[in-house]
């Protein structure tokens, strides 16, 4: 959609006044062409042989800043994620996190998760892509192919409301257990007060002026 | 102790107050309530040499409620934590006094958000606020000085309870000095 | 009969919540219940559990049958606070996540704000061994208290004397280099925020020799110290396929005999040229963990030696980027009235070159753009993986900063390590951890 131009860029009416409050704009990465360079090719040429699959369950392969992430449909996540760590010339064993984005733009995809793989082996990361729409927030869920991702899954549940299939436990983890909403979706507010000086308020971040 | 609610105010009254008063703050014990990184210089105080507050008998911080006379709140307050907060205050026994450390204690600091009580005496009455983020060892030091203080010439009994009024009325009488905005609206 | 340290009964069975008072008392109603289970709750306030992590144990007599933990007590927002913040301000947000390592946070940040921006080979040498000087002390710093409070958790009150002392010393550095002594906010997108002072590097060569004999105090304290032994040995026992699975990294992982350490495998800043080992055990317990800690110290000095070499050939180098779009602006220098604006940088500002008045004031209010994308930055802090995953949506506030944190995965494993060990026991497999509530509820 629409990026930004240059460094001090003009947007839209070039007002930079702030009072229209702060502005996103939502952005699609493209896809990458074949020969994706450094060790992505060999990658996704061992997952399309391990993974018969492949073209069916991968949508995009998206290689930006010398880092690979592969966007992947949620029906397949779990097949592709045992063939990553199974396979001899794959086995990316270890899994950092699942981290949750959301982007309300992006409609029916609007909740990403984000994982992120390290192989030891090898000494390679990259990276798995899924996405869900807001009206029906399930992914299955990885506890069973990393046993790490449980606390991970349950946090992205929290701050986004994302529903894992095959969580042995899906509760709220840093939020109080009866707290409303995810907090950290976008249409969720930062909360906060205004704060009170003699003669003014200064309202919260998120009420404030943000120069775009 | 008791004495001091039958004495009536005079001469004895003032001298128990006093006697009283240079007790507590000479083995003043904090409750180890220590929650983020005002702690690590509250750990600091407690057990580094140079910062060194056993030589004002502080060095006892006590885990169980019960045996401390002083919570130092140190640290953010986030809303899980309040009522554990509250209820590890209301676990202590009087005399007990909060000094609330640092800023995001005091007023929430600079997380001004869904997640942390905007300053703990939201919670639990304050008797010091430290800023700072996080405060030195020393301020925290000036600051346990200065309750120091305030607890020596603490007021018991019947002179207490008339403090108690006079406080009540000034700001019962006191004029706003902010305008405070209709909900919804923004100031 | 105490109104606070009650019972509560629940689907699961009763709850007895001990929160002081008389533990006879508490024993004996255990005792007359008709279950045999027991759930005790370590409760967010605790003097043993480094600090408001809530574990609810499921007891058999002394032993646990289960353990959970419960997080979330530090939960301060401050992923969704940086989206509202500049990029450079996210700095003072995000180093306070583990407030025991804070230039790690920094350095991840700032290096994932770099690669977004595709200045990485642009940040000036000096900088880049500045930032490693700053991280290895900070390793010191926090494998000091990560030894002094596991040894107090355990009863040994002296290692935390001498822990701290030593740590002052570090302060003392970070002090003099960036004016705080926690949470400072000094490695900046683009560089550090300014050079060291006059006599800094000296003055840490003194330093160092003066730290090499004092860690021997701890060392005699506890190495081969029998007690320590039998409360170590073979306690918090979590294998290699286990750390793998779990995701666990750091001492956790090295002790299991991994050599996995990103400064040597993924290096970042720099730490290609540096001269060190990395540290590993094989023992997979917590008395391994604590030797690994114990030599990372030495190993750090090491690395600090380097730098202090390579900062002395590099004297007058610049510490900041030099594209001025993005560079932090502000000079600082020490006033009658504190640390503020040096009067030089104004006088150039206001009195020479417009264009840098509005840089100034641009990147200040305003903050620079950094191109759309999304990266992940991993760095190798004391506790484990550190990374930052950072989406940038093309505008000068940050789309979703998310940090992987390494206690929040370290964490996970407790119920690993403990399940079937004694209470005692698991006091010492979290010191083992050495979880920072902070990076665990961010």
């Amino acid at each position: 959609m629409s990026e930004q131009k240059g460094s001090f860029g003009i947007q839209g009416t070039g007002d930079t006044s702030g009072y229209g409050g702060l502005v996103r704009s939502s952005f699609s990465p493209t896809s990458a062409q074949k020969p994706y360079g450094s060790y992505f090719d060999e990658v996704t040429d061992e997952l399309e042989r391990a993974f018969p699959e492949f073209n069916d369950a991968i949508e995009k392969v998206v290689v930006d800043r010398g880092e690979l992430t592969l966007h992947i449909k949620r029906q397949r996540l779990f097949d592709v994620a045992k063939t990553l760590r199974d396979t001899e010339t794959l086995r990316f064993e270890v899994c950092l996190g699942v981290s949750g984005v959301h982007y309300p733009e992006d409609s029916q995809r609007e909740l990403h998760a984000v994982y992120e793989l390290l192989s030891m082996t090898h000494n390679r990361r990259m990276r798995l892509e899924v996405s869900a729409p807001e009206s029906n927030p399930h992914i299955p869920s990885l506890v069973e192919v990393w046993a790490g991702t449980n606390w991970h899954e349950r946090e992205a549940y929290d701050m986004f409301g994302i529903i894992f299939d095959g969580h042995p436990a899906l509760t709220r983890i840093l939020m109080p257990d009866d707290w409303p909403g995810h907090p950290q979706r976008k249409d969720y507010p930062l909360g906060g007060i205004s704060v009170e000086y003699v003669g003014a308020t200064i309202p919260s971040p998120d009420n404030r002026r943000s120069y775009r | 102790m008791g004495l001091e609610e039958k004495l009536p105010s005079g001469f004895l009254l003032t001298t128990v107050e006093k006697l009283a008063g240079y007790m507590r703050k000479n083995s003043l014990w904090p409750a180890t309530f220590g929650l983020a990184c005002c702690a690590i210089e509250m750990m600091a105080i407690g057990s580094a040499g140079k910062y060194d507050i056993s030589r004002f008998g502080m060095e006892v911080f006590r885990a169980s409620p019960r045996q401390a006379d002083l919570m130092i709140v140190a640290g953010r307050v986030s809303n899980k934590m309040a009522p554990v907060v509250r209820q590890i205050y209301d676990q202590m026994a009087a005399p007990k006094w909060v000094l609330s450390m640092g800023a995001c204690a005091s007023s929430g600091g600079m997380f001004n958000n869904y997640a942390i009580v905007q300053g703990v005496d939201h919670i639990i009455p304050v008797d010091i606020y430290l800023p700072g983020c996080p405060p030195r060892p020393e301020m925290l030091m000036d600051a346990i000085l200065k309750l120091h203080d305030q607890i020596g010439n603490e007021k018991l009994g019947v002179n207490r309870a008339k403090i108690v009024k006079e406080i009540e009325a000034s700001a019962i009488a006191a004029t706003p000095i902010h305008q405070i905005p209709v909900f919804g609206k923004q100031g | 009969m105490s109104t606070f340290a009650s019972s509560r009964e629940t689907t699961q069975g009763t709850i007895y919540s001990v929160t002081g008072g008389d533990w006879d008392q508490v024993a004996s109603e255990i005792g007359s219940a008709k279950e045999e289970r027991v759930v005790v709750n370590m409760g967010p306030q605790h003097p043993s559990t480094h600090g408001v992590l809530r574990l609810m144990l499921e007891l058999e007599g002394e032993t646990i049958t289960e353990l959970r933990c419960g997080i979330g007590y530090l939960h301060t927002g401050i992923e969704k606070n940086t989206e509202f913040r500049t990029w450079t301000q996210g700095v003072t947000f995000v180093t306070r996540m583990d407030y025991l390592s804070p230039l790690f946070n920094e350095t991840t940040y700032c290096l994932g704000v770099e690669k977004l921006l595709g200045i990485t080979n642009d940040v000036p040498e000096r900088a880049s061994v500045i930032r490693v000087m700053m991280m290895e002390f900070n390793r010191i710093s926090s494998h000091m208290v990560a030894l002094g409070t596991g040894a107090l958790e355990l009863g040994a009150i002296t290692p935390m004397f001498f822990a701290f002392r030593e740590r002052e010393k570090v302060l003392d550095v970070f002090e003099k280099v960036s004016g705080l002594r926690m949470n400072m906010a000094y490695i900046r997108p683009g560089g550090v925020a300014q050079d060291l002072p006059e006599g800094t590097v000296s003055g840490i060569r003194e330093l160092i020799k003066d730290l090499r004999k004092n860690f021997k105090d701890n060392a005699k304290l506890l190495i081969g110290n029998s007690i320590w032994i039998k409360r170590t040995k073979g306690i918090g026992y979590l294998d290699l396929a286990g750390c793998i699975t779990l995701g666990v990294t750091g001492p956790v992982l090295r002790s299991t005999g991994m050599p996995w350490d990103l400064r040597k495998t993924q290096p970042y800043c720099g730490y290609e040229n540096y001269d060190f080992d990395v540290i590993t055990a094989d023992t997979c317990d917590v008395y391994g963990r604590f030797l690994i800690r114990m030599q990372e110290l030495e190993q750090s000095l090491r690395i600090i030696e380097q730098c202090c070499d390579k900062l002395d050939k590099l004297e007058g180098a610049p510490v900041m980027v030099a594209d001025k779009k993005i560079a932090w602006p502000a000079q600082l220098s020490l006033g009658g009235d504190g640390l503020g604006n040096s009067l030089d940088h104004i006088r150039q500002i206001m009195g020479t070159s417009m264009e840098a008045l509005i840089h100034h004031f641009k990147i200040v209010t305003e903050g620079f753009r950094v191109p759309a994308g999304q990266v992940y930055t991993p760095v190798e802090s004391p506790r484990g993986e550190l990374g930052a995953h950072l989406v940038s949506d093309g505008g000068t506030r940050p789309y979703r900063v998310h940090f992987r944190a390494p206690s929040f995965s370290n964490l996970q494993s407790t119920s690993a390590m403990c399940e079937g060990s004694l209470i005692a026991d698991v006091v010492a497999a979290v010191a083992s951890i050495d979880p920072v509530m902070g990076d665990v509820d961010r």
